[in-house]
């Protein structure tokens, strides 16, 4: 934040919709109200707006397995899900067991965390 | 219990003294600090059986080598370890280097050494190694040289030496000797031990030992050597190739191992620190430069490891093999190079010495020399593999692909006498790990194959040392030790 | 001796060897897989993550949900297949062995073979990092076994060596396993995986990237402690004094992959220089009824792009037993091709004049990253033949191109194809 036309970008997003990688910068102007600039194409915009209002990944990480064929299930949320809650969903999975067998797309943690998102199953899981 | 013969130290020198001793009716036991035999320098070398021309004519170390490379066929049948004399060359890149390998091959010829030749017939020479430099313009080769695999020789020494009687007890440093009233009393951290006779034989650090009894009487300098190994199938050498030697070293030599890798190194460093096995950068850049003058078309990318071993350099530059004023003591220290061609004349001269102490050296009945040959998959025809499978279906599981090594011959390295106990005591007796993927696919089988065959659990598995682990915890159960010490968010 | 007959043999159950399977099944052929893990899927089994199926799917799936597609449609077809089991040896006559612990030593004869067993990570050594050689130094794709699929995980503080993709999906998966990433030190001046990692795996959890930098030494006797990290030049010499130390008790190598071609080498099959087996326009290796797919033939970054490149094996093997197998050999005249200025590599390297009037799909890496050029094909009198523009080359994307020879004016007269990549002339006279 150097130059006097930046004095208002309130956040430079790195694209990644495609390898471009435009860096869109997100400006406030006097009345508070956020303008992009630096994107290219409109899939570009859609993203910059998603990531400054509310970034959302995608969770995968395994649940403990009990008498699977393997010790752990390869989960992943079925929606994305806001950044700021990962920590606490990935704590959440952490305490969680399950039962083998499991088939692919079962879900294992109902809506976690009321985010609307359910954790599933990315495999089916035999028994020992 | 006091035992006849207390070795310290379970390196080629250690072990092999042992397993000569073996043929007595006496009771030995070695000792050796780290967790594994064969840790030390006898690890880490060029694993060349030299053919004694190279070391000055007054040096105990020339006798000894001679007379050693002549006794390896023998054991190499005995025993069974993989040995190949192949020959080696020593290079003259120019005119005047001529005359010290004609030098060195009469006074050779006249020490007793067999197959010397001078060789300057340059189509003749590159016929028998195509790939050493068109700047050669001679060659001293010598036919009795080999080549051997420096630890899985002194596997086969221990293994050979349990069977017949020697007890070996890995983990134990000795931190103390007492001697009273011809009893040598040695401490670690797991008890003492007691003996008669007690042999010196613990590489680097034998001036430490020796100390312990009041004999100070050599120092000994660590000095680095660090190596490149290449992929099996980057090259094939024919010969093992030295350039002519100066002063301070034999210089750097491009040699195959004894399973058909090439290598090159060692160069020499002058360290202080006894421990110090890090390669460096400018070090494998001198070898690699050192070796390109003899190999000009060395691999460029298929290196698949780099080492370092450190030479027990004495302040006498020569094998210090001694009965020494405390009776009983018997000092074999400084066994530089070449320590490992000579192990055998050494544990027969160590045999000498404790006939003149007055050790009843009666022929144990029970001795066997022979060492049951390690059963190798890659050996089996097609036919016998059937077999093998159908009787023992541990032949038929593939635990490491770039080697091709079966179950079995891990469950063999286990259980053998004096056997693994860790990742590396598997990959240095039958080799997973050892190639190209440098254990990518296969440790964590090897890993649970210890495991279950040891009854230790996975986690507590480590490389070589008890401080080598390979995993901290399981998964999740960071993320579960978060939460309770409330650091969730 | 067990034995085993089949059309077609598929060694190999990853992705490439599945699709490839499905392909020669579903022409109501007999075709048979041997696969040496414990269970169907190969990698894409550990590759946890999203960022698998966009272009074979439409959907994004997990590696794991990608492959469970696959053995469905397997176990749907009823294709056999024998697991646990290790292919040991391809004869130069085609008979091929393999080993279990079940059925001893097996016995397969099959008029065609398709290999796909896959690549495996480059190691420490052939990188030569000086230093110790203690515990804790894992390939990237190592450590992802050990903690998604076997459940440990091997240290608490990491530094990543590589930027590639695998690496820097672990450096997330570590980090939400509570682990600490210390740093991902990239010897090259870019990142070399992809834009969305480096966002997404990086950025999201403010894990340093530092580029130009290499390890240069490994620390700790029994556990590493850390490591050494120094800035190189352009010429990737140290930069004497720019030496930092970083603690860490594991070190991960994400340095690449190369095809895993022990098996093709013993039947006799000739490598190119990418490490894959030489191949034509069919996938045929050098050997007659031998073909090759996925990783084993050349390292993909998108598994869809592997599983394309299979379906088209399993296609022409079909094609080669109705139309080739046991015929009289037609002496086939083909036409060269060859990696020009920037080309890293290329496949196929060869083309059959008498497929010059059919989609061939060219396959290559670049040297290094460029942007506006224009793809050329040569023949061997330097004449161009083709061009097409790109906006962009990057050595961590394959490029595939899609040309008909015949289309672009290609006579059967042609020798060799030379496929360069040169800046745009317009851009030239931009920077005048
Ligand atoms: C770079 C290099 C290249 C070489 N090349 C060749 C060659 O080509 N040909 C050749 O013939 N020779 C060669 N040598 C020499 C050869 O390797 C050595 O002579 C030989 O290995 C020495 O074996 P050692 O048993 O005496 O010592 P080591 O192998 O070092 O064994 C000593 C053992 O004693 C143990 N120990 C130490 N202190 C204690 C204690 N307090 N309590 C219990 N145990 C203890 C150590 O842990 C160690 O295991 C080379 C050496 C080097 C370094
Ligand atoms: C760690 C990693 C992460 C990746 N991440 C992504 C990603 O995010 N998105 C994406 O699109 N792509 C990704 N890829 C790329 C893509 O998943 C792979 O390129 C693809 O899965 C490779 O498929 P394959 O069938 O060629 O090889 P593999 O899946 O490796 O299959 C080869 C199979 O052959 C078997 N085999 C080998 N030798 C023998 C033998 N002698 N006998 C019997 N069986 C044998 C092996 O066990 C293995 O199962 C990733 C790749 C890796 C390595
Ligand atoms: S803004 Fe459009 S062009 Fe730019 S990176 Fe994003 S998707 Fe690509």
């Amino acid at each position: 934040m150097k130059g006097i036309s930046e004095i208002s970008t309130v956040k430079v997003i790195r694209c990644i919709v495609c390898p471009t990688g435009c860096e869109i910068k997100a400006i406030k102007d006097p009345n508070n109200t956020i303008t992009f600039e630096g994107y290219t194409c409109k899939r570009g915009l859609e993203y910059a707006e998603q990531e400054f209002y509310e970034p959302k990944r995608i969770l995968t990480t395994t649940i403990r397995v009990e008498n699977g064929f393997i010790p752990l299930i390869p989960v992943r949320t079925d929606k994305p899900i806001l950044k700021d809650k990962l920590n606490e969903t990935l704590m959440i999975i952490a305490q969680t067991v399950v039962d083998a067998p499991i088939k692919m797309g079962d879900i294992l943690i109902k809506n976690v965390l009321n985010s609307g998102a359910n954790i599933i199953a990315s495999r089916d899981l035999g028994k020992v | 219990m006091i035992y006849d013969v207390l070795i310290i130290g379970g390196g080629v020198t250690g072990c092999c003294i042992a397993r000569t001793l073996s043929k007595y009716d006496i009771k030995i036991a070695l000792l050796e600090k780290e967790a594994d035999i064969a840790s030390g320098t006898t690890k880490a070398n060029s694993g060349v059986v030299h053919a004694g021309y190279a070391s000055q004519r007054e040096y105990l170390k020339r006798d000894m080598c001679i007379k050693g490379n002549k006794m390896y066929t023998q054991a190499a049948e005995e025993l069974k370890f993989p040995f190949q004399r192949i020959g080696s060359f020593v290079v003259a890149l120019e005119d005047n280097q001529i005359k010290d390998l004609e030098e060195e091959r009469n006074n050779g010829i006249q020490d007793g050494i067999l197959g010397l030749e001078l060789i300057l017939d340059k189509t003749k020479i590159k016929h028998m190694e195509p790939n050493l430099t068109d700047d050669v313009v001679g060659v001293l080769h010598a036919s009795s040289a080999g080549i051997v695999s420096p630890y899985e020789m002194t596997f086969a020494l221990a293994e050979n030496a349990a069977m017949n009687g020697v007890n070996f007890f890995r983990n134990h440093k000795v931190n103390r000797i007492r001697h009273q009233d011809y009893i040598f009393e040695l401490k670690t951290q797991q008890g003492v031990f007691k003996a008669r006779n007690v042999i010196n034989a613990a590489g680097l650090f034998a001036s430490k030992i020796s100390k312990m009894v009041g004999l100070d009487y050599f120092d000994i300098m660590p000095r680095k050597g660090e190596y490149i190994l290449f992929d099996r199938n980057a090259m094939h050498l024919n010969k093992i190739l030295f350039p002519t030697a100066t002063k301070v070293s034999k210089g750097i030599l491009v040699c195959p191992t004894a399973h058909g890798n090439t290598f090159v190194g060692p160069n020499a460093q002058n360290i202080s620190d006894k421990k110090d096995t890090t390669t460096t950068e400018a070090g494998l850049k001198e070898i690699l430069e050192g070796a390109r003058k003899l190999v000009p078309n060395l691999p460029n990318r298929a290196s698949i490891r780099n080492f370092a071993g450190l030479r027990a350099i004495p302040n006498t530059y020569d094998f210090i093999i001694d009965n020494t004023d405390v009776y009983g003591f018997i000092n074999v220290a400084g066994i530089l190079s070449p320590g490992l061609t000579s192990c055998y004349a050494i544990a027969e001269r160590v045999t000498e010495y404790l006939e003149l102490l007055g050790v009843n050296m009666k022929p144990n009945e029970k001795y066997n020399p022979n060492r049951p040959k390690p059963e190798r998959f890659k050996n089996f025809s097609k036919e016998e593999l059937d077999q093998k499978i159908r009787k023992d279906p541990t032949w038929g599981r593939i635990i490491c692909r770039c080697e091709t090594i079966p179950e079995k011959e891990i469950l063999d390295a286990i259980h053998a006498p004096v056997g693994a106990i860790n990742v590396d005591g598997v990959k240095f007796r039958c080799r997973p790990g050892m190639g190209r993927c440098q254990g990518g696919f296969c440790r964590p089988r090897v890993m649970e194959i210890l495991s279950r065959e040891l009854n230790i659990p996975y986690q507590d598995i480590t490389k070589k040392s008890e401080d080598s682990y390979f995993l901290v915890s399981k998964t999740k159960d960071e993320l579960l030790k978060k939460s309770e010490s409330g650091e969730a968010e | 001796m067990k034995s085993y007959k089949a059309d077609v043999l598929v060694i190999g159950a990853g992705a490439a060897g599945l699709a490839a399977a499905i392909e020669v099944k579903k022409a109501g052929l007999k075709v048979l897989i041997i696969e040496r893990d414990k269970e169907l899927g190969g990698i894409t089994l550990q590759c946890i993550h999203n960022g698998f199926g966009l272009k074979e799917f439409e959907e994004e799936l997990t590696g794991p949900e990608y492959a469970q597609r696959f053995i469905n449609q397997v176990l749907d077809l009823k294709i056999p297949y024998i697991l646990d089991t290790m292919v040991i040896e391809i004869t130069r006559d085609k008979k091929i062995y393999a080993v279990n612990n079940k059925e001893g030593l097996i016995e397969v004869s099959a008029k065609a073979i398709i290999l796909a067993m896959g690549c495996r990570e480059k190691t420490r050594g052939a990188i030569n990092i000086p230093g110790f050689r203690p515990a804790g130094i894992y390939t990237a794709g190592q450590a992802q076994r050990f903690v998604n699929i076997e459940g440990y995980l091997p240290g608490n503080t990491y530094v990543i060596l590589g930027s590639g993709d695998i690496g820097m999906i672990m450096a997330r998966r570590l980090t939400w396993e509570g682990c600490t990433v210390k740093a991902v030190v990239e010897i090259q001046p870019y990142v070399s995986g992809l834009l969305r990692n480096q966002v997404q795996c990086l950025e999201d959890y403010d894990i340093p990237l530092i580029t130009s930098y290499t390890v240069t030494k490994i620390h700790g006797r029994d556990r590493i402690q850390g490591v050494s990290i120094a800035k190189v030049s352009k010429d990737y010499d140290r930069i004497i004094g720019s030496e930092r130390f970083i603690e860490c008790d594991t070190l991960l190598l994400s340095v690449g992959l190369i095809p895993e071609n022990e098996l093709t080498l013993q039947a006799g099959a000739t490598l190119s220089n990418n490490g894959g087996p030489l191949v034509d326009n069919n996938l045929e290796t050098t050997i007659e009824g031998i073909f090759a797919c996925g990783n084993v033939l050349q390292v993909h970054d998108l598994v869809d792009m592997v599983t394309s490149e299979a379906k088209r094996a399993g296609k022409n093997v079909v094609d080669y037993i109705q139309n080739r197998y046991d015929k009289p050999i037609k002496k086939e005249e083909k036409i060269k091709c060859v990696a020009g200025e920037n080309i890293n590599y290329l496949k196929p390297n060869n083309v059959n004049k008498s497929d010059i009037d059919s989609k061939i799909i060219f396959n290559f890496r670049v040297t290094y990253p460029d942007r506006r050029v224009i793809i050329q094909f040569r023949d061997e009198n330097n004449k161009v033949i083709f061009k097409r523009k790109k906006v962009y080359v990057i050595p961590s994307e394959m490029v595939e191109l899609e040309v008909n020879l015949k289309e672009i004016g290609v006579e059967t007269t042609i020798k060799e194809i030379r496929i360069e990549i040169i800046p745009r002339p317009e851009v030239l006279i931009e920077e005048d």
